[in-house]
This record gives C-alpha cells, structure tokens and sequence, in this order.
C-alpha cells in the first residue's frame, strides 16, 4: 500500500497532464494552469525540508566531533544568522535587527541582513569564481597541446574563441580585405565556430536529453521507475 | 636545449597563476576601457528595445548570484538604464534567492543616480523575488498577480503594497502582457527557462544576458528566432555599454562597467593563448627530440 497509492497518484497526475496539454478544454485546460501553483507551494516547502536537512547532517557532525566538524558549525551559524535576520527583515522596522539599530557605520546597507550579504556572501562566491580564472589558465596550458588531430581541432577552436571574445581579435585581422574577412575575421570566425558547429552540437545535445526525459517521463508514469519512492528498486 | 623545453613543459602552475594575477591587476588598476565594436547578436537586442514604442512594459529578471554579478551587473544596468531613457515600463523580478539584493542594488546604482525623476509604481516596481523556478514562470502566462499579491517595494519611502493598488500593473494580467521579457542569468533557471516557459507559450519576445560559460548553450534558441538578442559574457555586456553609450551620449560616463572591465579580461585572455603556444612549442620539441633517439 505504500509504495501502490504514491505509484497510483504518480501515474494519475501524469497522464492527467499530458492530456491537458492536448485538450485545451474544460476541465482539463484549468488543471495546466492549477498545477504549477501546487508545484510552486511545493518548492516553497522544500525550502523548510532543506534547511531541516541541512541542520540535521551538520548538527549530527558537530555532536560527534567528525573530521572538520568546525567548518560545520560556520555553515550552522552562517544558516542561523542569514535565517533570523530574514524573518524579522521581513518584518522587523527598517533600520534593526533583533530590536537592535545597525548602528555601524555601512555606507549603503541600512540593514545588518544587507551588510552581511555584501561583506561576508558577495566577496566569498566572488572569490570562489574568481579562482576559476587561475584554474582555467593552468588547465589550458596543460590540456590544449596538439597531441591529436581531434585536439588540434580542438586547440583551434580554443584559439579562435579566447582571441575572438576580445578586441584583440578584431585588431588583429582588420585589414583583411572582403571577401576573406566575411569567413577569416576572427570576430567572425568566432561568430561563425558559434552559430554553426556550437548550435548543431548543442542541438544534438538537447534533443538526446527531450527523447531522455520523454523516455524517462513514461516510465515513472507507468510505475517502471520507482527510484523516487526510496528504497533500492 | 631540451631540458630548457621539458622545464618548460613541466612549467610550476604558480607560475601560470602569478602572471594571471598580474595580467588581471595592472589593467584594473589603469581603468581604461576597451574598443569594443558590437555583434548582431547583441545589437539584436539593444534593436529590439530601441524598437519598442513609451510606455511599453519590459520584464527585467536578474536571475544570477555575486559569483556572476561582475559579468551579469552590467548588463542589468546598461539594460535598465536604456529602458528608463526610453520611457518604457520596467518591472523588475528575479527567480533566483540571491535576487533580491541584486535588484535594489540595481534601483540605487541606475534608477536612483540616473532617474531621480522616474516615479516607484508608474515607471518601475521591484516585485522581488518568488519560489518556483520554471514553475513560477508557467503561472505567469495564467495569472500573473495570483503569484505577485505584492511587490517587494524599495526603501522607506516605497514599502510593498498589494500589485492591486501598484498603478503600473493594472494592465498585467500574465506574463504574455508584457511586450519584451529580459532575462539575465547565469544558470538554471533562467534565459532558457523563460524562453521555454514564457516566450514560446506567450509570443512574447524574449531577450538575454548571460555569462560566457552558458552563452553557448543558448545559440540553438537566437538562431531559431526563439531569442530576441543575447548578450554573451563581460564582451556582451561591453556591446551592449557600447551600443548605448553611442546612442545615448549621456551615458558615456556610467555605461563604461563593462567596458573596462574588458581590459584585463583581453590580457588575461592573451596570457593564457601565450601560455597554450609555449606549451606547444615545448610538447612539439621534445616529441622531435625523442622521434630522434
């Protein structure tokens, strides 16, 4: 029973949905524009079910003193703190927090919530992507070698886009008369490797992922795919 | 000679960092912006809003994060700034929890400095953020104040109130009201979503800013006319600049973000190519040495 009635209501509210999209008539045209509004109520719940989860693994962490449980308390503290703060800027008068007047001294954030997200969030996910930057050069200089004709292709492709996405690319073969610039302009050349090679690779990407999700898609309605039940079958 | 090489090849990654670094700070420093002539993919774009009549309602999403926001603020901004000086109606949203911020510093940077005159409810309104994702989006083609019964409003003088008695969004009654939906992302959802969602289902024209990683991925969409211009990276986001600041000249001084910011990102970019030719150079001189032994 309980794996049947979820499996049941599974299959029901699919096949309901796809018959909605193809019958755009009472009843079945108001169930495509109800359901989202459950979808969304749902996803707002997952919030409360993720912050839950994350309290849980991380207070389970810290309770048994586990290898490098102290970075778990930041993320307990930070989660706490940013929660708190939230709620009572949700409601709380302008200006405090925890009746307490942010009285430091912050040029444009009135509120302590604000200035924790540009002092503490804003230069620690700046500087995580910014690291990328020192990792793709490393990469590159170690990746891009012309060992192959399938990595020279690739190799030239790099070459094209990295001096194409600047105005370097365009300096460089501006004297290029008509009509060798139309295809050989790197900015164009670029343009081109984008539209053409880029767009039928990504193309063919997309379509095998719909015939995945289509196929996918069935088999939980048919109650085939039962990994999201829980439980190894 | 072929020591020389195979040091070379093996070169230490701090190295390669160290010269990063540098290639990327002495030209922040020097804060000059770079020639950046722009693209018919973008120029699609600043077209599409050039060709909107006052008065017209755009939708403008910032759905990214701080980790993306040197490449995607501008973009917001120059994309604001041009919707403003056209007297067309900008209602600002964002599907992503790390929005909201985003939004209001968009209204202080933009609308505060360059529009003291634009009046909070009649020329724009912050609707802020909504759960959802491409969820949320698929209400707003069926009901679009069902989902937005309040703004998020901005600052003191502006506290949310009920959409109802918001003058602006009396004629929005879904998404498909508005005449052009911008989208700047930097990930899932975003353009992609509100193109699926919003523009395929509506007819409404859908345009884009995202980072350069996902610019790729949105080709298939501007080329099957699904897209109404994108804007791809920091060099996106300087065209854009450039296409305003050309047209609008008043805006020379503050649209130029990006724009200089394209200056470290063009060395950065030729320090990286000299670094693939070196490695190559070395991969092809000791490969001969050892065809040789």
């Amino acid at each position: 029973m309980k794996r049947t009635v979820p499996l049941f209501i599974t299959g029901l509210v699919g096949a309901l949905l796809i018959v909605s999209y193809y019958v755009p008539h009472p009843p079945f045209d108001s169930v495509e524009r109800k359901i989202p509004d459950y979808f969304n109520i749902i996803a707002a719940f997952a919030f409360i079910l993720g912050g839950g989860n994350l309290l849980r693994i991380h207070l389970t962490r810290i309770s048994r003193r586990d290898h490098e449980w102290l970075y778990s308390v930041v993320t307990v503290t930070g989660f706490l703190v940013m929660l708190v703060l939230g709620l009572l800027k949700m409601t709380g008068a302008e200006g405090s927090a925890f009746g307490v007047q942010a009285n430091l001294d912050l040029a444009d954030a009135r509120l302590l919530y604000d200035w924790l997200y540009r002092a503490i969030f804003v230069p620690c996910q700046a500087t995580m992507f910014s690291l990328l930057a020192f990792f793709v050069a490393s990469a590159s200089y170690r990746a891009f070698r012309a060992k192959t004709p399938e990595a020279t292709v690739l190799l030239l492709a790099a070459f094209v886009i990295l001096v194409g996405r600047t105005p370097v690319g365009h300096l460089i073969t501006a004297w290029m008369p008509e009509p060798f610039s139309d295809y050989f302009h790197i900015p164009n050349l670029s343009a081109w490797l984008m539209s053409f090679p880029n767009t039928a690779g990504q193309r063919t990407i997309q379509i095998g992922i719909a015939l995945g999700i289509i196929s996918n898609s069935l088999r939980l309605i048919l109650g085939v795919e039962r990994s999201h039940l829980g439980g190894s079958d | 000679m072929v020591t020389f090489f195979r040091k070379l090849g093996a070169l230490d990654r701090r190295w390669i960092f160290l010269f990063i670094a540098v290639s990327v700070i002495i030209p922040l420093i020097v804060q000059r912006p770079a020639p950046v002539p722009p693209s018919p993919i973008v120029r699609t774009l600043f077209d599409a809003v050039e060709a909107l009549p006052t008065g017209s309602r755009v939708m403008l999403s910032l759905d990214y994060g701080p980790s993306t926001a040197p490449e995607n603020d501008p973009m917001s901004m120059a994309v604001a700034r041009h919707c403003l000086s056209r007297d067309l109606k900008l209602y600002l949203l964002t599907i992503w929890a790390t929005g909201p911020p985003l939004i209001t510093n968009l209204l202080e940077e933009v609308v505060e400095a360059d529009f003291p005159e634009k009046i909070y409810g009649e020329d724009f309104v912050n609707l802020g953020y909504k759960v959802g994702n491409q969820g949320l989006i698929q209400s707003l083609t069926s009901d679009f104040k069902g989902q937005y019964t309040a703004d998020a409003g901005w600052g003191d003088e502006n506290p949310s109130r009920p959409t109802s008695q918001i003058p602006m969004m009396d004629p929005i009654r879904t998404v498909g009201d508005a005449d052009l939906i911008i989208a700047i992302g930097s990930g899932k959802p975003g353009v992609k979503e509100w193109v699926q969602f919003a523009g395929d289902p509506t007819g409404v024209p859908v345009g884009g800013g995202v980072t350069a990683v996902e610019a790729p991925l949105l080709y298939p969409y501007y080329n099957a006319g699904q897209l109404e211009g994108l804007m791809g990276g920091l060099l996106g986001a300087a065209e854009y600049e450039a296409l305003l600041t050309e047209n609008y000249p008043q805006f020379s001084e503050q649209a130029q973000e990006a724009l200089i910011r394209m200056f470290p990102q063009t060395v950065a970019h030729l320090v990286i190519v000299l670094f693939v030719i070196i490695g190559n150079i070395s991969f092809f001189v000791l490969r001969r040495a050892e065809r040789k032994r």
